[in-house]
């Protein structure tokens, strides 16, 4: 790839967003290229060495705030026409409502997923309860009923706390897990902010 | 290193290498690497970060028939570099005292 084709590739990645950040990313990346070619480089090696457009474009869309992304989206950069603001009043109890109910379901939707990634911790506190009271019942069990009721009450016990410790190495990823997935969803977001621009 | 830890540190950084005069950026990416790993492609953000904190301006200069941003920096990224020399001496204490509690028995 050569420089105006990586430029391209990126003009075309960064669509969406407002124009005058395109810009300076553009002549940004143009000039590092410009830079490393004066250093010697040939244009194709100096382009590789940048890395992916996917990433550099990922990593400028995860820097802009979401309200600059709304922003260009709504007005696209230009000053809504009279007619277009009218209709958005009128439509408000329409629209307004309908709004609500997608993010609520939203909301919802990521409170199932967390609730999801908090059920790993309701098991291990489960068992090691259980765990702690099958071990704590040995004495009880070996005055009232015998050795091999005792026996059996410590076993289980102790089966239960190993399990529970083993659980709790598997929450702690469960929850690791989402927060990263939290993060991609909110990147997922801004994504639709532009690419939906992209695809007009 | 810990992501967040390292952003923080990245952002000192890239004042320090400003701080005795204007570079840009390819001339930054060159004077870190000795010392820390930075691409192009993390320091863009970094710059307009620190550009929209007010902590640096930037100029264009005509160099060989095109444009090189200059970076120069602003009262309040020396401060933030400031801060950061004043953070360091805690956090170098708090570290001499992980090492003398815990740190050898690794």
């Amino acid at each position: 790839m050569n420089k105006e084709q990586f430029l391209l590739a990126l003009y075309d990645a960064l669509r969406g967003l407002p124009i005058e950040d395109v810009e300076r990313s553009i002549a940004y990346y143009r000039e590092m290229i410009d830079e490393r070619v004066e250093d010697g480089m040939s244009e194709e090696e100096a382009v590789a060495a940048l890395g992916s457009v996917e990433d550099i474009a990922a990593q400028i869309l995860t820097d802009m705030p979401l309200r600059t992304l709304v922003h260009e989206k709504v007005t696209g950069g230009r000053k809504p026409p009279v007619w277009e603001i009218v209709l958005l009043i009128l439509g408000a109890p329409l629209w307004f409502s309908l709004a609500v109910t997608a993010l609520s379901l939203l909301f919802a939707f990521y409170i199932v997923l967390w609730a999801f990634a908090l059920v790993p911790f309701a098991v291990t506190l489960s068992l090691a309860a259980a765990g702690v009271f099958g071990v704590s019942a040995c004495v009880p069990m070996l005055v009232r009923a015998g050795f091999p009721q005792m026996l059996f009450s410590l076993g289980t016990g102790l089966v239960c706390i190993g399990l529970a410790v083993l659980m709790l190495y598997a929450s702690i990823a469960a929850v690791r897990g989402m927060a990263k997935l939290s993060g991609q969803i909110w990147l997922w977001v801004k994504s639709l902010f532009v690419r939906k621009e992209a695809a007009r | 290193m810990d992501n967040q830890i390292k952003r923080g540190l990245l952002d000192v950084c890239v004042l320090a290498a400003i701080k005795n005069e204007d570079s840009y950026g390819y001339q930054i990416v060159k004077d870190m690497k000795p010392y820390v790993e930075i691409s192009e492609s993390t320091l863009y953000p970094i710059l307009r970060r620190l550009e929209a904190a007010e902590c640096l301006s930037v100029r264009s200069v005509e160099h060989n028939g095109r444009l090189r941003k200059y970076y120069h920096i602003l009262p309040p990224g020396l401060e933030r570099i400031r801060q950061f020399t004043a953070d360091w001496r805690e956090i170098e204490s708090i570290y001499q005292f992980i090492m003398r509690e815990g740190g050898e028995h690794e």
